[in-house]
């Protein structure tokens, strides 16, 4: 299969074409964001106000980058378990939230979810953080500065290695 | 008695933790590569390259193997000839993360209280498990444990009954269970006997042996053939994606125990499995 090149944001029709195994390569603007952050932006939404950022069409990366050494933008950035946000990722795939990249299984309510609102689910390589930090080459901080390496940033990335893991149809690449 | 600098001790740990951060071991990207070639699903072929590319990317970059640099774990087997001077062995110890950490751009993983969760800034507390043996030296072994895997890891209190196949079926279960979660291929360490709190230190102690090295009791060395090749028989493959590789190595580690009891603890480590050891 060849490998699919992918800008977000994801239009409907792209995501409900790409099946489980689908090797892609991401460039353009993702969004990146761990527990604290998912806790926050769901609190947000329930007290009816707007994300720090557009969340139709966008990509969640669940990553907690190191500190970039000299010359930098980032150090490490390999993807963190994705299990952790499976409370939260419901409400956003709703609001429009078309892709999510992390690393293991969802559970049901995401997969029912990514298949109602159609979004992907994406699995990078965990523990690939050098060579997926490489291919981020801007970052700012969006909100929640206090949260660290937990705050939730703006990634610009560069041909970021991915697999289709779960894809909108409920299709996916682990056995449960 | 030898007098040691626990200012010796500090810089050494601080050296172990910028190399293995940084350098994956020469066993690691030997067993990542001879696991490359034995794959067969394509997907598992892939991530290995992935992970091939990213040690070489790591060592060259400066940049750390992985984004979860880890929770800093010490053992130091002080030999009871020895007397250390200048100054607190434990403040020295956390001293060298917490240099190592911050001048390192490492990620800074802890947190103060396990419900309030403050991140206490320099990634210290380190865990410090300290022997006192016969001789005059002291040996320094340092693992950095990433939460994935560590979260993964368990622990039972089998019962005599449970026997061989009762420990097989606890190890390559937990394996199985937790997929993509700990990062495999993995090391896997087996602590089996002692009791609770011990069988787990046990785990922990066999994976800072060299990748690979056999169990010089050659009943655990057995054990440990037995559960790699059932490991990599269950399917879950790099990254639970599917696949042969689902472990590169298992060690196991023994202890005498109680006649009522088969403790087993399961800790798992990923494949950038960072350890490192000094002899001083």
């Amino acid at each position: 299969m060849p490998t699919q090149l992918l800008q977000p944001p994801l239009k409907a029709d792209v995501v409900r074409s790409l099946a489980a195994g689908t090797e892609v390569r991401i460039t353009g603007v993702i969004y990146a964001a761990r527990d604290a952050a998912h806790a926050r932006m769901v609190k947000a939404l329930e007290a009816g106000e707007a994300l720090p950022f557009d969340l139709r069409g966008a990509i969640i990366y669940y990553v907690g980058p190191t500190p970039g050494g000299p010359g930098q933008v980032v150090g490490a950035a390999g993807p963190t378990t994705s299990g952790r946000m499976d409370a939260y990722a419901p409400a956003l795939i709703e609001r429009g939230l078309a892709g999510m990249i992390g690393k293991g299984d969802r559970d049901a309510a995401v997969v029912e979810a990514m298949k109602k609102y159609g979004a992907v689910y994406f699995a990078a390589t965990g523990g690939a953080g050098a060579l997926l930090g490489k291919c981020i080459t801007s970052q700012r901080i969006l909100a929640y500065e206090d949260l660290g390496t937990e705050a939730l940033r703006e990634l610009t990335v560069e041909d970021f290695p991915a697999v289709v893991a779960i894809d909108a149809g409920g299709g996916s690449l682990y056995r449960r | 008695m030898r007098k040691i600098s626990v200012r010796s001790i500090e810089d050494a740990l601080f050296d172990c933790i910028r190399q293995s951060s940084f350098d994956l071991g020469p066993r690691e990207l030997d067993a990542l590569r001879r696991a490359r070639d034995s794959e067969t699903s394509d997907t598992g072929k892939n991530i290995l390259d992935q992970l091939l590319r990213n040690a070489d990317i790591a060592r060259t970059e400066r940049r750390p193997l992985c984004q979860d640099t880890g929770l800093a774990v010490v053992f130091l087997d002080l030999g009871q000839e020895v007397a250390l001077v200048d100054g607190d062995l434990t403040a020295a110890v956390n001293s060298a993360v917490a240099r190592a950490y911050t001048e390192l751009h490492l990620r800074l993983s802890v947190v103060a209280h396990p419900l309030d969760r403050r991140n206490t800034g320099d990634n210290t507390p380190a865990i410090l498990h300290v022997r006192i043996v016969p001789g005059d030296r002291v040996r320094l072994r340092f693992a950095a444990k990433g939460g994935g895997a560590e979260n993964m890891s368990r622990l039972a209190m089998l019962t005599p009954s449970a026997g061989r196949a009762g420990v097989v079926d606890f190890v390559v279960r937990t394996v199985r269970e937790s997929l993509a979660n700990p990062c495999p291929p993995l090391v896997v360490g087996v602590g089996l006997g002692g009791n609770f709190e011990t069988v787990a230190l046990a785990a922990k102690e066999a994976l800072l042996r060299p990748l690979g090295e056999p169990a010089l009791d050659e009943r655990d060395a057995a054990l440990e053939r037995e559960l790699l090749a059932a490991l990599n028989s269950t399917g879950v493959g790099p990254m639970g994606l599917g696949g042969r590789t689902t472990a590169l190595a298992v060690h196991v580690a023994s202890r005498p125990c109680h006649i009522a009891a088969l403790p087993v603890a399961v800790n798992l480590d990923c494949h950038s499995h960072r350890h490192g050891e000094v002899l001083i």
